[in-house]
């Protein structure tokens, strides 16, 4: 009691608006929780939800796995390599993030699709062909998942203190192991937290997905395409897909809230 | 082989400008106040900042000059840094150890080496701890382990004891003094202290505004300072001026009488505890007497400080009698008397 005294009261202005956001984000996912026709859950977790929890699951970490490859070396181009243009280059790749990502998808297909700048090689020369595959499935999550990894991997390493870097060359150590060994384990809860955001990303990535990979059951429909679809033949299957997206995602936060992205508290 | 360095470096408006020489077993201290170039100095002779010219030659080899630049991982260098820099996710033990595996040395062979080390610097027991449980002063044991676990020719040490408390640093600087003693590369230790560099150093290096001021053994330096800032580090005052037989016409106004006769530019010096304090003007016996005004009193441990405005401007110690007895305030015009005797001469 003493000590709401001292704080004084909160003002309405701030606390109104705040709780109305709460709500805003709150209310759908508790009417989600309250429409579920939890008696016939079980019929309703049929083979088909499985098999597109699966791929997507499988897709989403693929998808994390090839933006850890590439996303982290990207990162420490931008926030390390004093190169050129540095500022532009970031703005580039933070693109996707605000492009719609059915325009990525479409991007995508232009590229890389079967007569794409690309993709035309690829066919020809290796016989691969991406659209419409699962392998395009990964291709598009990673593309609209990426700079959430590159974002928050650059902020760690330009965080980091380089002196340490500095530190490592003068007992001897080369750029590759003073990167492996003392960098990249300095920024690991930026990499986490980086790796989480993108494979959340991807795992309800709708637009791109269904662009550039379409719809084909067991091969390249996911979760968010398998919800979309069955609202307009069985919404309560739809509610239960989403059900089941909205546990696994919250489930996986909060696993790794604790030991890796908690803020400052 | 010895160290030979010629290190010029511009950054902006800064230029360093500075020639060092370290023979083997030797510890040259770079003494100066805070940007003359210190740091500047040390990166450039780790290799983390290229000369502009001049150059960085051990023995036969060349670091640094006009075709040749060793990177600092392909130098046999150690470096205790500020702030040790220690790797946080690494135990005691990784730290020591990471330099000799990065130089190729097997990972066993390697721990064993850096248990070693540990042991040699008194922490045995704490080969698993990591650098965050450990306290100021073991960190500092951890780093200089690292720092020669592998063996380098060169040292440097970089303010290596400005991060611990007063109590601390008595105990690990006289420690530090028996590693260097062991040590028989070459060492330099950069500092700010000139107590650390009084007890570590064989010679000392005045660095002032990217120049080196004044450079010799201890001793010698803190008995003739040749710049303000070397005085006031040494604690004396000191004076320019002009000498003629037993006179001395000071720069900034006023003189003094000497012992005997120099002539010539000449400085003078004479610790605070040589000047006394008088009401009226002391009469009698050979001394320099000069009116001065209080300009500001400072309690140290035993004694008091009194900073004088006059011609010359003078510190004077007094005892805390003395103190007493004149009832010292600021603006209260006194009488400074020094003895000739108690004055030091020496050609500028």
């Amino acid at each position: 009691m003493t000590r709401n005294r001292v704080r004084g009261r909160l003002p309405v202005v701030l606390v109104l608006p705040a709780v109305l956001g709460l709500a805003f984000l709150l209310v759908p996912l508790a009417g989600l929780l309250v429409k579920t026709p939890w008696t016939s859950l079980s019929t309703l977790l049929s083979a088909e939800v499985g098999e597109a929890l699966r791929l997507s699951l499988i897709c989403a970490s693929l998808a994390t796995v090839l933006c850890l490859f590439l996303g982290i070396p990207l990162a420490w181009l931008l926030a390390r390599s004093g190169l050129p243009g540095r500022g532009f280059l970031r703005a580039l790749v933070t693109v996707p993030l605000v492009l719609p990502p059915v325009v990525g998808g479409v991007a995508l297909l232009l590229v890389l699709g079967r007569r794409g700048l690309i993709g035309e090689h690829l066919d020809a020369w290796f016989g691969i062909s991406l659209p419409f595959t699962t392998a395009g499935v990964v291709v598009a999550e990673a593309f609209v998942a990426m700079p959430f990894l590159v974002i928050s991997v650059e902020g760690a390493l330009r965080a980091a203190d380089p002196r340490y870097e500095e530190a490592a060359a003068t007992l001897g150590a080369s750029k590759w192991l003073t990167f492996r060994r003392v960098t990249l384990p300095s920024v690991l809860p930026g990499v986490v937290a980086g790796a989480v955001l993108c494979w959340a990303r991807a795992l309800g990535e709708f637009g791109a997905t269904i662009t550039f990979a379409g719809n084909f059951p067991g091969e390249t429909t996911t979760m968010p395409l398998a919800v979309y679809l069955a609202l307009e033949t069985d919404p309560d299957a739809a509610i239960v897909l989403s059900i089941v997206l909205l546990l696994v995602s919250v489930g996986v936060l909060a696993g790794l809230r604790d030991r890796w992205i908690s803020g400052p508290t | 082989m010895t160290l030979n360095a010629e290190l010029r470096v511009t950054r902006g408006t800064f230029s360093l400008d500075l020639d060092v020489t370290i023979a083997p077993g030797e510890i040259v201290a770079l003494l100066g106040p805070n940007g003359a170039g210190k740091s500047t100095a040390l990166r450039a002779l780790a290799g983390l900042l290229p000369l502009n010219s001049g150059h960085i030659t051990v023995g036969e080899s060349t670091w640094d000059g006009t075709d040749a630049f060793v990177p600092a991982e392909k130098r046999p260098i150690g470096v205790v840094f500020q702030d040790y820099l220690l790797f946080a996710h690494m135990s005691a033990l990784e730290n020591v150890a990471f330099g000799l595996r990065a130089r190729g040395t097997r990972r066993a062979e390697a721990r064993a080496e850096a248990a070693r080390w540990l042991d040699r610097v008194g922490l045995n027991g704490y080969a698993q701890a990591k650098p965050r449980s450990l306290s100021g002063g073991q960190a500092q044991r951890v780093a200089l382990a690292r720092a020669l676990a592998t063996g380098p020719s060169l040292l440097l040490l970089d303010e290596p004891l400005a991060a611990l408390d007063a109590s601390t640093r008595l105990q690990v600087r006289s420690e530090l003094g028996r590693h260097l003693a062991d040590f028989g590369g070459h060492t330099l230790l950069v500092t700010h202290d000139p107590l650390d560099a009084m007890v570590l150093a064989d010679r000392l290096v005045i660095l002032e505004g990217g120049r080196a001021v004044q450079s010799g053994p201890p001793a010698e330096v803190a008995r003739q300072p040749r710049t303000d800032y070397v005085a006031n580090l040494v604690g004396l005052n000191f004076y320019r001026g002009k000498a003629s037989g037993t006179d001395v016409d000071l720069d900034g106004g006023g003189r003094l009488t000497i012992p005997r006769p120099v002539n010539g530019p000449a400085h003078v010096v004479f610790p605070p505890n040589a000047v006394s304090l008088h009401a009226a003007k002391p009469e009698g016996s050979p001394r320099n007497v000069w009116p001065v005004t209080v300009a500001a009193i400072e309690q140290h441990a035993h004694t008091t400080r009194v900073r004088l405005d006059g011609a010359p401007n003078v510190l004077a110690d007094i005892t805390t009698a003395t103190l007493a007895d004149l009832r010292l305030r600021p603006g209260d015009e006194l009488w400074a008397a020094v003895k000739a005797t108690e004055t030091h001469v020496y050609p500028a």
